[in-house]
């Protein structure tokens, strides 16, 4: 009953491991209404659930599969589980959760972070919130930070204000999906004028093999408040494939600012296939920090619908693709009002083979005057067998505007490794400062941590493309 | 054989068959310094390249020692660990490195555990270091390279140097495109340097030889050292050319 670490797959992903399957509820392999009607009362949810489920399973099978971007003909929805629940209960303290559930945790470092430096935390494991906790005080001042399947139950007016109106069921067909299936995510309302100075944080974990994850986030930031939301991924290594297809909708109202941090370092053997988007009123600034580690296909855009005067959006994308990696990620902004700003910083590594692009979209409408967008993207080569492409879109209305883009690519010279390994480093330690020294814009926007986390595991991967 | 540095012979071409360095031969003792001169394109930066270990060229024949070891097929980072130093002369950037962070653990690589110098001490030195060079900015906290103007760029070679304490150096055009002021300021660390090392600086002028006054001035021409004298060398090469010494050799 020991935990397994897959070192015979892949030695550098150091979150592999996986404890014995568990579940309390589990649907059969494929997804029908049987399943989908199911997952409804099992959940035991109001009425108007199933309605929304069941429209959505409709649309999901008319839909058809993207167009764009990665191959995805291997992905068998007939052999996914769609719903597997390890606990019948949700926890408020780390000592109720069940064992071999909090090993799991304990091994990714989720309590003890809690413990330092995070104001509340919601942990999944496959298809179930099992702990979330939000510090009293913030309690006090009415933010709301539960898992989604609660504020169903307890916030059902507040849920249906938001829930689906800013990625529509129909917008495509894994949107579809997750309306149909989803299960677990965040929910988070901050009131007006409230500040949450320190982080939320979400931990998404998949531990059973050939499972779907599906959580839905709605993010709601009042006038004038603040909030940092962390989603960190992770799953252990199965040669079955796992789908993790999340809807995530963010309303950052007047004057509000929401950053929404997310490092998905995912198993290669998972398929991350996830729409994000960012609803931004009045002079509000909305902003992605977006790091892609892990997955074997990632197809990530997070959106900024710029809706009001003086908006603000801004995102930092980073993707990194080795071996057996496609990492098709970018970012969308939507310009709709005057004065309305944009920032799309978009960084890649490949290397071993690993296949990184960017996918953008710039769009500014009519009637969108003095607005700006800047978008660039660097992407760093470390050898032959990999490859970098960019799929920039612009669409412009507007005349009095200000547009720029920028595009690189790079590979590791060999002058710079020369330089540096005259200096007495070895060429894992050079080339490891070169990424590191690549990456840094991205990284000094990270929670201290989290960029430690991430210089550590550059490193750890540099080994293993040298050595 | 204890403290030398030795080129025997060396043959060196291009990765491409082009041959560059056809027979040089020099040896250099610890607190000596060794100037080499000579017109563009006979050699001399490759000559620097290849006794670091630069992998763009083949050695056919011949070989390098430092104290008696054979280090021709060793790779950069092996000789640094025997502390041998090159100052480039086009120093590479390396975006998003901070300097003092790479220097810091470039300096530790070549320690043992107990003698690692912490990022804080290592700061001051360096802070301390770069004021004798007059940088104007803080040093440490930027980028490696990154940004930094022509004469900061030399500067930072030789601020390198002085802290990697190397017992070797050769300096690749330490002198090209510095004014006077920041000219001084490199040749007085060079000088002042508080350990022993033997140095090779390549140059075209006669100017930095002023300062640093040569043991050896070498002449190398079309892949070969074709004259070795003393600094009155410099002197006459400065009043009558490469092209005289070349015809009267």
């Amino acid at each position: 009953m020991d935990m397994k670490k897959s070192s015979t797959i892949n030695n550098q992903y150091t979150y592999g491991f996986h404890k014995p399957e568990k579940s309390s509820f589990k649907t059969p392999l494929g997804i029908n209404e049987k399943v989908v009607e199911a997952i409804f009362s099992y959940k035991n949810e109001p009425l108007w659930m199933r309605e929304f489920r069941l429209k959505a399973l409709k649309i999901f099978k008319q839909k058809k599969m993207p167009s764009f971007g990665p191959d995805l003909s291997e992905l068998n929805f007939d052999k996914l589980c769609f719903y597997n629940s390890p606990s019948n209960n949700k926890f408020r303290k780390w000592s109720d959760v069940p064992k071999d559930i909090l090993d799991t945790y304990n091994k990714i470092g989720v309590p003890e972070a809690e413990k330092k430096f995070l104001a509340g935390v919601e942990a999944q494991y496959d298809s179930e919130v099992i702990y979330s906790n939000l510090k009293n005080h913030w309690e006090k001042l009415g933010v709301i930070f539960t898992d989604m399947d609660t504020a169903v139950k307890k916030y059902p007016e507040l849920v249906k204000e938001y829930l689906g109106t800013l990625v529509s069921v129909d917008d495509n067909k894994f949107s579809a999906l997750n309306s149909a299936v989803w299960s677990g995510g965040s929910f988070i309302y901050v009131p007006k004028g409230v500040s949450v100075p320190i982080p939320l944080q979400a931990y998404f974990r998949i531990n059973a093999k050939a499972v779907g994850q599906f959580e839905r986030t709605i993010i709601v930031a009042e006038e004038g408040s603040f909030v940092h939301y962390i989603e960190g991924c992770s799953a252990p290594i199965y040669t079955n494939d796992s789908l993790h297809a999340a809807v995530v909708e963010v309303f950052v109202k007047k004057g509000a600012r929401v950053r929404y941090t997310s490092i998905q370092n995912w198993s290669g053997s998972v398929y991350n296939l996830v729409t994000k988007r960012m609803l931004i009123e009045e002079n509000g600034i909305g902003e992605w920090v977006d790091g892609n580690l892990g997955s074997k296909v990632n197809m990530k855009y997070p959106a900024m619908i710029l809706k009001g005067k003086g908006a603000r959006g801004e995102l930092l994308s980073l993707a990194y693709a080795g071996k057996n990696q496609y990492q098709d990620t970018g970012g969308k902004a939507i310009h709709l009002a005057p004065n309305t700003t944009s920032t799309l910083i978009s960084k890649s590594v490949s290397k071993n083979g690993g296949r990184a692009s960017y996918r953008g979209l710039v769009k500014i409408a009519k009637g969108a005057k003095g607005s700006s967008s800047h978008v660039r993207c660097d992407a760093l080569l470390l050898d032959d067998k990999s490859r970098s492409d960019t799929y920039p879109v612009n669409d412009v209305q507007e005349q009095d505007v200000i547009l720029g883009h920028e595009a690189s690519v790079s590979k590791v010279g060999e002058q710079q490794l020369f330089y540096l390994m005259s200096r007495g480093l070895d060429e894992i330690q050079a080339t490891s400062l070169i990424v590191n020294g690549f990456i840094e814009p991205i990284v000094k926007e990270l929670p201290l941590e989290y960029a430690v986390e991430l210089n550590r595991l550059i490193n750890l991967s540099m080994e293993g493309a040298i050595a | 054989m204890k403290k030398t540095l030795i080129i025997e012979n060396l043959h060196v071409s291009t990765v491409g068959g082009k041959e560059i360095l056809k027979g040089v031969s020099l040896t250099i003792k610890q607190n000596e310094i060794h100037a080499i001169m000579g017109p563009n394109g006979g050699g001399k930066s490759t000559l620097s390249q290849v006794i670091m270990g630069h992998p763009g060229f083949v050695i056919t024949k011949g070989k390098i020692l430092v104290d008696g070891k054979n280090i021709t097929k060793l790779s950069p980072d092996k000789r640094a660990k025997l502390r041998i130093f090159l100052g480039f002369q086009y120093p590479v950037e390396v975006p998003g490195v901070n300097f003092a962070n790479f220097l810091r653990m470039a300096a530790n690589e070549n320690k043992n555990k107990n003698e690692k110098i912490s990022p804080i001490a290592f700061r001051n030195l360096i802070k301390e270091k770069a004021a004798k060079l007059a940088f104007s900015e803080d040093i440490t906290k930027r980028f490696l390279n990154e940004g930094f103007s022509g004469g900061e760029k030399k500067k930072a070679e030789i601020l390198q140097m002085s802290l990697l304490r190397p017992q070797f150096a050769i300096l690749d055009e330490p002198d090209s495109g510095l004014d006077v002021d920041a000219l001084k300021y490199i040749s007085k660390t060079i000088t002042n340097l508080d350990f022993p090392v033997g140095l090779v600086v390549i140059t075209h002028y006669q100017r930095i030889l002023h300062y640093l006054k040569p043991d050896f001035v070498h002449v190398l021409i079309d892949g070969k050292i074709i004259k070795s004298g003393g600094a009155e060398l410099a002197k006459e090469i400065e009043k009558n050319g490469y092209e005289k010494i070349f015809n009267n050799k």
